[in-house]
Order: C-alpha cells, then structure tokens, then sequence
C-alpha cells in the first residue's frame, strides 16, 4: 500500500476542536521536505497562514515555506474560474453580479458549495502544479456532503455542465492511491463517536477511501503495570506520609497534591485509551493509527505545529 | 441530600426566567452542562422543566432517557433522582431535537393548505436540503424553542444549540431567514414558473446558470423556492417572533467554555455578540477546570525534588514500603510522578490565565473541575449541577 504522504490529494477532517488544522498543516509541513505540498484551508480563518509567516493567504496558492504552499477556499472565485476555463463565458466585467446570483443559488441548492470547493482542489491535482493537496477540511457532518457532492449532483442534475464535469472529479476522488481522508480525533467520547460515524459513511456515501486515523492529543502512558502496583500503594493511606518523610523536610499536605495530581493525570489517560481502542477497532486493520501527544507547552501555533510534524512522522517512520 | 438549601444567585436567575439558551464553542461540554443545569434546577425549584438537546451522547441520553429518535419529550422518572439520592422538588422532562422532523412539522404547520404541504415534503430538493439547509439546523432550534415556549407546559426550557463554525450564527439565523425569504433574488429564482424569459434582467443569470445546472434541475429548484413561497408571510411573522422571544426578558444565555486558547476566543466573542445585542447573559461557565493544587508552589517544589531526588528517595522510601528489590522501578514511578506534576501545573496555570481575562470581561458564573471518564448517569450530572449552583461569582473548590 502506498504511504500516506505519497497520495495526491488529503482531506483531514474530525469534529470540531480536535486539531485538525494543526494536523492538516504538520502533514503539510512533513510532506513538504521531499515534495511540493498544497494546504487549503476550506473554511478560511487564516490559521494556516499563520502558522509560518502570518500574511494572509488567499484563493491564489502563495510559498510560505520551500515547497510549501497555502491557499483559502473561496466559492465565488472558484466559480470565476470555473466559468473561465470551462465555458468560456465572455463576461468578465458583468461576473459580478451573475456571480453573487450564483452564490445565492449555491447557498439554496444542495451540493453546488460543495462541488466548487471539491472541484478546485481536484483540479489542482489533475494539473499537476502540486504532487500533494492537503486539505483542511470542514468538520466531519460537513465533509461528507462535501465529498458526496459529485456523486449527488449526478443523481440531482440530470444534464448541464456540472454533470459532464463530475466524471474525472470521481475518477480523482475515489481512487485509493490518489485521494484518501485522514480523520483526526481527540481521545473522548464525542470526537471518537463522530470519527467512527463519518468512517461507516465515507465508503457509503462518497466513494473515498479512509487514508489513515490521527489520535491527537494523547497524554503519556505514566506507569506500566507493575509500576502501577507501586503507585497505587502510594496512593493509599498514609503513602503520602511515607513520601514525605523519605522527601525529608516537607509536609504532607503538597506531596499528597502531587500523588492526587498523579492519579488524575491516569484517570484521564484511561479514560482516553478506552475509547481510543473504540476507534482503532471500528475501523479496518490495515487504516494507520497515528499517535500524537499531548503538548503540554503549546496548543497551537508555528511551535505546535512543528512539534506535531515530528511525532507524526516519527508515527509514519519518515 | 436536601434540595432545601440557601437559595443561591443562580436560583434567583432561574426563579425569573422562562428560556436558558446554552451556547458557546463546540467541544466544551455544552450539552452536558445544559442538561446538569436542568437537572439540578428541577431538583432545587417546584418546577416543571424540560431540557432540548441536540445529539447528546449515548450515555448522557440514555442518563436523562431520551436514547430513542423523535421530538416528543419524555419524563425522567422521579424514581431515578431517588435512586441516585435526591429528592426533587420539581420534575424534569428531556427532548431530543431532530431536525428533520422538526422541519417537516414546521412546514406542515405553515403552508397554506395540506396539498402545498405534501407537495413541499415530497419535493426532491426539500428532501435534499431539510437535513443541510443553510442555517437550517440553527433556526430550526429556536423555531422548537418557540412552538414549546408558546404551547406554556413548562415553567423553565433550558436548550442546547447546535454546534455550528461559529457560535454566534444562531442569535442571527431568525434575521437571516426573512432576508432569505425576501429577497429578491429568490423571485428570480421563483421566475421559471412565471416565464422568465422576458425578464430581461434575469436573462444573463439563466444564460449561465442553465449551462452549468441544466434547466431541469432549475426548474426543480424554482418550483421548490415557489412552493415554499407560499410559506412566506408567515415565515416572516414566525422569525420575528422568534427573534423577539431571544430578547424577551424571560429569557437568558449560558455560555459554556473550557479554558483552552481557542474555544475561550470563542466564547468571549459570544459574550461580546450577546452584548451587542442586548441579550441577557445569566451565566459564563468554564468547564473542565484542573484543581487549584496544581497551582500550590508548595507542591511544584515536592514536584521538582521527586525528579531531581528520586534515586535516594526511593532507596529510603523502598524500605518504608518493604519494597526492598523494587528500588529502580520506584524510582522511575516518582520521576513520573513529580514530571506530571509540571506538566499539569503549566496546563493549570495556562487556564488560571484564560480565567482572569474571562473574568475581565464579565463574572465567571461557576467553573466545573475536570471530571474524568464520562458523564454516565444522573448522579454525574447532579455533580456538575451542584458545582454550577454551588459557587456564585466564585470559584469552585479543588476537584
């Protein structure tokens, strides 16, 4: 099977607040040392701009990093090129407000949105101006309306030039070696339930293929087993006391704080692992589970983002 | 334990008002909170009060049992605040919200006759678009928010908003649903049935849009915008209405927050939205709050001696424990011990920063220690209840 940075096109997506932008550009970032890289921001709120030089980017893909390239999703441009290339329309000056009827239509019919953001970024793989798309995709419920959108506008429009346009979009997207979904998830309940719902519905409803699974922000195993004998029995009466007469010099109440500090930090580590194993059990073998760990310095940002490039590519043994 | 305890500032709140909307970021914990406030005020008040959630978890559904699909609200049985050791005052109901459903009934009630009604409901691009309408899934909550508050069952309705990309496009779904139904782009739209041809000044839209779309697919979507054009003017009336209702005085917001970078953003510009829109803020919750012993100097410097001693610690503390051969491993358990003392310390005073600036902006109404594993019962949600009554303006004991 080809490794996940040798496809040509990445949606990473999850549901909303799990990492999915730092994770779509740390892929981006890792990809970039051997290939030339394009990461889109589908809902633009300039986070991956900002994690390298903070200008801006727009619907024009623009360097920010050797063979690293951002761009913005933007429908209405889209749609502007569209007409330019494929149609021909001569109306360039009169667009404007053709455009904005159009967008109004869009907003109105079902997969219209969807089939000109899906259509850019196939189109920049089919011409070959960059080896990789990654794309910061919309938050799970979304995507998949999203990547269903040529599949659907063949079922809702029965003749026009959308329709003879989808044909080489699904040539792209469900083609394994070509297109894949990365679909991030924290360890909790709710972003490993929405993970595991948007795995069944990928193959169903969109014909694309689940490129890998990214477990993002995961606290550190402290303590092995036999490990876990001995803190357990720190944590029992009077293990503090112990602690702090083998300490020397410091009273029992700030020890007893770092040991609760201790059992919190596994409770919520197994609480975590239990629905991680969920996630990796729901989902084919053969999937890569890729871990990231928590990062207790930073959450976001060009430092976050660099740290989370390594651990996956350490994942991905790159 | 008795619900006949001082009555805090947040039973005052409650005692005044009708409607508690929860928003704020996604991820947070909203809908957990939304439900342990209605839990916990049906426990406190002689009141009848319903929660709205909006794709609860598994275990939080099945806690206030609502498991099932549907609209219709169902009582938590007395028996179940009994077993998990309350005695309530008043009675909880719980409600899930499906949109689909919801949008059909919507549409049932507004349309001019029962024939337009079915042929809306039986029209492809409605059946396409009532699951993903834009802004749908937020006006669609607030239009059952309105139908119940109207129908006067119960005495407080506390709801759960859907997570959208930005928390603050629901305040604006109302507005946004008379404009759409008003524009004029929609008539162009609606034109096909009334021969649009001789519009000249829709002429270049069709030239384009016809090529791309394909007039049949045009035609579909005409019919459906004139179908649902028939809905007008009691959509227009409806939305106001339901706009009118989120500034009503009876009613008031919750936002719901954990202290991370971003969602904290987020939710301080909902505050601010609710601000400018003269909304009433009841409450601001942080969620997921680390102890305060984290931040306790004493135990960082019992922290940095486990890492810095720990070999010798563990050799004197090994006999104390008769652990006699375990040393090394001991050694490595209080090295892990005092690193993830620090590592939770710097995430604890991280939060303790985003929690002052929450502050600045307006009184943090009750912070949730961070509850690990997942809300699985009425008992957990009776905790997180107790924590939001217990503290006003303060902040909540050591988790």
């Amino acid at each position: 099977m080809a490794g996940l940075l040798d496809r040509r096109l990445l949606f990473v997506t999850g549901k909303g607040g799990v990492g999915k932008t730092t994770v779509a550009t740390a892929l981006g970032l890792l990809a970039s040392s051997r290939r030339r890289v394009l990461v889109c921001e589908v809902e633009p709120k300039g986070d991956v701009a900002a994690a390298f030089d903070g200008e801006p980017a727009g619907f024009v893909p623009r360097e920010v990093a050797r063979g690293l390239s951002v761009m913005e999703m933007d429908t209405e441009a889209s749609l502007r090129e569209y007409l330019r290339l494929y149609l021909r329309v001569p109306m360039v000056g009169r667009i404007g407000p053709v455009a904005r009827a159009f967008d109004f239509v869009a907003s109105a019919a079902p997969g219209v949105r969807e089939i000109l953001t899906v259509g850019k970024l196939c189109y920049e793989v089919r011409e070959g101006h960059f080896d990789l798309v990654i794309v910061d995709s919309a938050a799970s419920g979304h995507v998949v309306g999203q990547l269903a959108a040529p599949v659907g506008i063949n079922d809702l429009v029965k003749v026009g030039a959308v329709r003879s346009q989808t044909r080489w979009m699904l040539d792209i997207l469900q083609d394994p070696a070509q297109t894949g979904v990365v679909v991030v998830s924290t360890p909790e309940e709710m972003p490993v339930n929405e993970a595991i719902d948007l795995a069944s519905r990928l193959g169903r409803e969109t014909g694309v293929s689940l490129a890998g699974l990214v477990a993002n922000r995961v606290l550190p195993e402290l303590f092995s087993r036999g490990e876990q004998e001995i803190f357990d029995e720190l944590s029992a009466e009077a293990g503090a006391e112990r602690l702090a007469d083998a300490l020397g010099d410091c009273s029992v109440r700030p020890v007893a704080e770092v040991l609760e500090a201790a059992a919190l930090a596994v409770r919520i580590r197994r609480s975590g692992a239990e629905h991680l194993e969920r996630l990796r059990s729901a989902v084919e073998p053969e999937v890569p589970f890729l871990f990231v760990p928590y990062l207790f310095g930073r959450s976001h940002g060009a430092r976050a983002v660099r740290q989370v490039a390594d651990a996956l590519g350490e994942e991905l043994g790159a | 334990m008795s619900p006949r305890t001082t009555s805090t500032s947040l039973d005052r709140l409650l005692a005044s008002r009708e409607i508690v909307v929860a928003g704020g970021p996604g991820g947070v914990g909203k809908t957990t909170t939304a439900a342990a406030l209605a839990v916990m005020a049906s426990v406190r008040a002689n009141a009848k009060v319903l929660v709205i959630t909006v794709d609860p978890a598994r275990r939080l559904a099945d806690a206030l049992g609502v498991g099932g699909i549907g609209n219709a609200a169902t009582r938590v049985p007395r028996e179940a605040f009994v077993a998990a050791g309350v005695q309530p005052r008043g009675s909880l109901f719980a409600a899930m919200l499906d949109t689909k459903q919801s949008w059909d009934a919507f549409v049932r009630r507004q349309a001019p006759d029962k024939a337009t009604a079915e042929r809306i409901l039986s029209n492809p691009i409605y059946q396409n678009i009532s699951g993903r309408f834009a802004q749908g899934h937020e006006y669609i909550a607030m239009e059952r928010l309105y139908e119940i508050h109207a129908e006067g069952e119960y005495d407080l309705v506390v709801v759960d908003t859907p997570p959208t990309r930005e928390a603050l496009d629901f305040l604006d779904a109302p507005r946004r649903m008379a404009e759409f139904f008003a524009s004029r782009l929609l008539r162009w739209l609606v034109a096909p049935a009334r021969s649009r041809l001789v519009s000249l000044a829709s002429r270049p839209f069709y030239q384009v849009a016809d090529r791309i779309l394909g007039t049949q697919f045009l035609e579909d979507v005409g019919e459906f915008f004139l179908l649902f054009q028939s809905m007008y003017e009691g959509f227009v009336a409806r939305a106001r209405a339901v706009g009118a209702l989120l500034r009503d005085e009876g009613t008031t917001f919750m936002v719901v927050t954990t202290l991370e970078a971003v969602p904290a953003h987020e939710a301080a510009r909902f505050v601010a939205a609710l601000a400018e829109r003269r909304l009433h803020l009841g409450l601001l919750v942080a969620n997921k709050v680390l102890p305060a012993s984290l931040s306790d100097p004493e135990a960082a410097v019992v922290a940095d001696a486990l890492q810095a001693r720990a070999a010798e610690t563990a050799a004197r503390l090994a006999e104390a424990l008769g652990l006699g051969g375990d040393v090394a491993r001991l050694t490595r358990v209080l090295e892990e011990i005092g690193r993830s003392f620090s590592n939770f310390e710097l995430v604890a005073s991280r939060q303790a920063e985003l929690l002052a600036e929450m502050a600045k902006a307006h009184e943090v109404t009750a912070t949730v220690p961070h509850l690990p594993g997942e809300v699985s019962g009425l008992g957990d949600l009776l905790e997180i209840g107790r924590r939001l009554f217990s503290a006003p303006g303060g902040r909540s004991s050591r988790g």
